[in-house]
């Protein structure tokens, strides 16, 4: 098709060969200082980036070895760690996980292969959307209201993990919808026409097919878990506490927490241990998000 | 639907499965909107109990807030005021220079480039808000001091720096996504008519994305106002009705953490403001997400 090839992008020369009218060269010069412009607003969140992690590496990097990970809070700053609130931060993290992962893939499973268009099913789906733009402090009201209050769970790791599940829910429930809405029809018709039944085609089909999707949104929810404050200040998680919790009812604290103990503090040291305690939460939300790529590429390979 | 089979026996034990199952899956789906009952119950049962002792009217109109103080206030405008002035500092910020990004991720960048910008945006978005706060406290504040003396330690300006930077993936990801919807033939009929490429932008694809982006505007503004550690941690926390922002300030929900951290007794209206505060926090960042989502669906009608 003749003219197929036609200009797509900024004509420099103006197809007229040379001979630019001074109305036009100023069009194209500041056609090129936008271009500048937007390029460098790409990168103010680049070097904003770059400078926020230079600022912590340089204060707490020196602080950060065996010791630090190993040894509770102490009045001292020489000698405070990190262990109760790692260890906290990783029983969280797991019960969340164990929480929030299925029921929210079961809901998602519901909403895009069960759910029939009617009016119940429009509003579960608005009603996810607007969840998902609800403050994380809201979740902490409703957490010691509800878990730590109500249900007199009590400051405990399972309060935080039940309301750190409740905040994360909706954005699995979306990142797992998107990934089963990817798996082509043919497949599920296919599966149907040899006898199957709706949930064996589901589980056997549908899910291992959408689970790379789905363990990617899992995973970045959780380190959103993880990295979560406010609403563990709300059901009652404390800044300065000298054991690793052994179950469900005990009292913790998470990295994110301990960080922001450190920081209310005034004297110097402690902002130090602030940032080290931060190298080592930036470390671990690294290694889940080096996980979650190391299994969708798992998944992936797999599937061919 | 699989059609009906002789062996009826058999189906009839598979459909009875079928039928618990999907009925747990929908138990599933239905838990998330028990999650917005909870939240707006608890909210509104113990707001209601503030307002039996506040007037609906002091809280409003009152320019003072001192729950915790001999002399009782109860008037929600300075924080409030706190919170909008982090909220429009972050979002001057923000949304130009997220909008800028998007159009160069969208318009201008190679394929390449792409590729490298858009995880490094996910990094940013990702990053806990307690280390924003760390940030803001330790790198952000003493620049501001060194330059303008006067400025307070703790003081709106360094909070809403911190918080445009954190929304500012959030503008440009969806700013993006609204951009890139706009169809290519508009894009190569401007070209066609001699337009440079900002010329394009500018007056083609930016209007053409309008309602997109102002979406994205209004749920990075909402997402600012309902930030909460690092605008605890750098802007202070003092009621303050100013529009200074080297002043210390305190937000809506930086008074909620400082309320549970301390020892209000559970019942006492000091611990009951938390809830008229969540409330407030509540009904404004769900009254702008509902906008936005609002305006997204009259934009999805434009081009399908």
């Amino acid at each position: 098709m003749p003219g197929a090839e036609g200009p797509v992008g900024p004509r420099t020369d103006g197809g007229l060969g040379g001979g630019q009218r001074p109305r036009d060269r100023r069009r194209h010069i500041l056609g090129d200082v936008f271009a500048v412009v937007c390029g460098a607003a790409t990168l103010v969140g680049v070097v904003a980036l770059a400078i926020l992690l230079f600022d912590v590496v340089r204060d707490g990097v020196g602080q950060v070895d065996l010791a630090f990970l190993t040894s509770f809070a102490s009045r001292f700053p020489e000698r405070a760690g990190v262990k109760a609130a790692l260890a906290g931060s990783v029983w969280i993290l797991g019960l969340t996980a164990l929480i929030a992962f299925p029921i929210s893939v079961s809901a998602a499973i519901y909403l895009e292969e069960y759910a029939a268009q009617n009016w119940i099913t429009r509003l579960i789906q608005l009603n996810i959307a607007n969840l998902a733009g609800v403050p994380s402090i809201v979740y902490g009201i409703l957490g010691l209201t509800v878990f730590v209050r109500a249900l007199g769970l009590e400051r405990s790791i399972i309060s935080g993990a039940l309301t750190l599940s409740l905040l994360i829910l909706p954005v699995i429930i979306i990142a797992a919808q998107e990934a089963i809405r990817a798996v082509p029809d043919s497949i599920r018709q296919a599966s149907y026409g040899l006898g199957a039944t709706r949930w064996q085609t589901v589980s056997r089909q549908v899910l291992p097919m959408a689970m790379p999707g789905i363990l990617t949104g899992t995973i970045l929810a959780l380190s959103r878990a993880v990295g979560e404050t406010a609403p563990l200040i709300m059901v009652g998680a404390v800044g300065f506490i000298a054991f690793t919790p052994s179950g469900l009812g005990d009292q913790f604290t998470v990295l994110p927490l301990q960080i922001f103990n450190w920081i209310s503090r005034p004297q110097d040291e402690f902002h130090v241990l602030a940032a080290a305690g931060i190298l080592v939460l930036l470390a671990l939300l690294l290694s889940m998000n080096a996980a979650a790529i190391l299994l969708r590429n798992h998944y992936q390979k797999n599937r061919n | 639907m699989v059609p009906s089979a002789p062996d009826l026996s058999f189906r009839s034990g598979r459909n009875r499965n079928e039928r618990i199952i999907g009925a747990i899956l929908f138990l599933c789906a239905a838990l998330s909107t028990l999650v917005t009952v909870g939240i707006v119950g608890v909210l509104l049962t113990q707001s209601f109990a503030f307002f039996r002792q506040v007037s609906v009217v002091e809280f409003l109109t009152s320019t003072q807030w001192t729950p915790l103080f001999q002399d009782k206030n109860f008037g929600i405008l300075p924080l409030a005021a706190g919170s909008f002035l982090i909220a429009g500092g972050a979002a001057i910020i923000a949304l130009p220079t997220g909008l800028l990004a998007a159009v160069y991720l969208s318009e201008y960048a190679a394929h390449r480039t792409r590729r490298i910008l858009k995880p490094l945006l996910e990094i940013l978005a990702g990053i806990p808000t307690v280390v924003y706060g760390y940030f803001a406290l330790t790198f952000i504040t003493p620049i501001l001091r060194s330059i303008w003396p006067e400025t307070d330690v703790f003081n709106a300006a360094s909070g809403a720096i911190v918080v445009g930077v954190m929304i500012i993936p959030t503008v440009a990801s969806l700013s993006e996504d609204a951009l890139s919807a706009v169809p290519d033939t508009l894009r190569q009929g401007a070209y066609g008519l001699g337009a440079t490429k900002l010329e394009v932008s500018t007056r083609v694809v930016i209007p053409g994305a309008l309602s997109g982006i102002l979406a994205s505007f209004i749920l990075a503004i909402s997402r600012a106002i309902g930030e909460t550690m690092a605008v605890t941690i750098a802007a202070g926390n003092l009621p303050n009705l100013t529009l200074n922002p080297m002043e210390s300030i305190q937000t809506m929900t930086a008074y909620i953490v400082q309320a549970s951290l301390g020892d209000t007794p559970q019942g006492s209206l000091a611990h009951q403001t938390l809830y008229a505060v969540g409330l407030t926090l509540f009904l404004i960042t769900l009254s702008m997400n509902v906008v936005s989502q609002w305006i997204l669906g009259r934009f999805r009608e434009e081009y399908e």
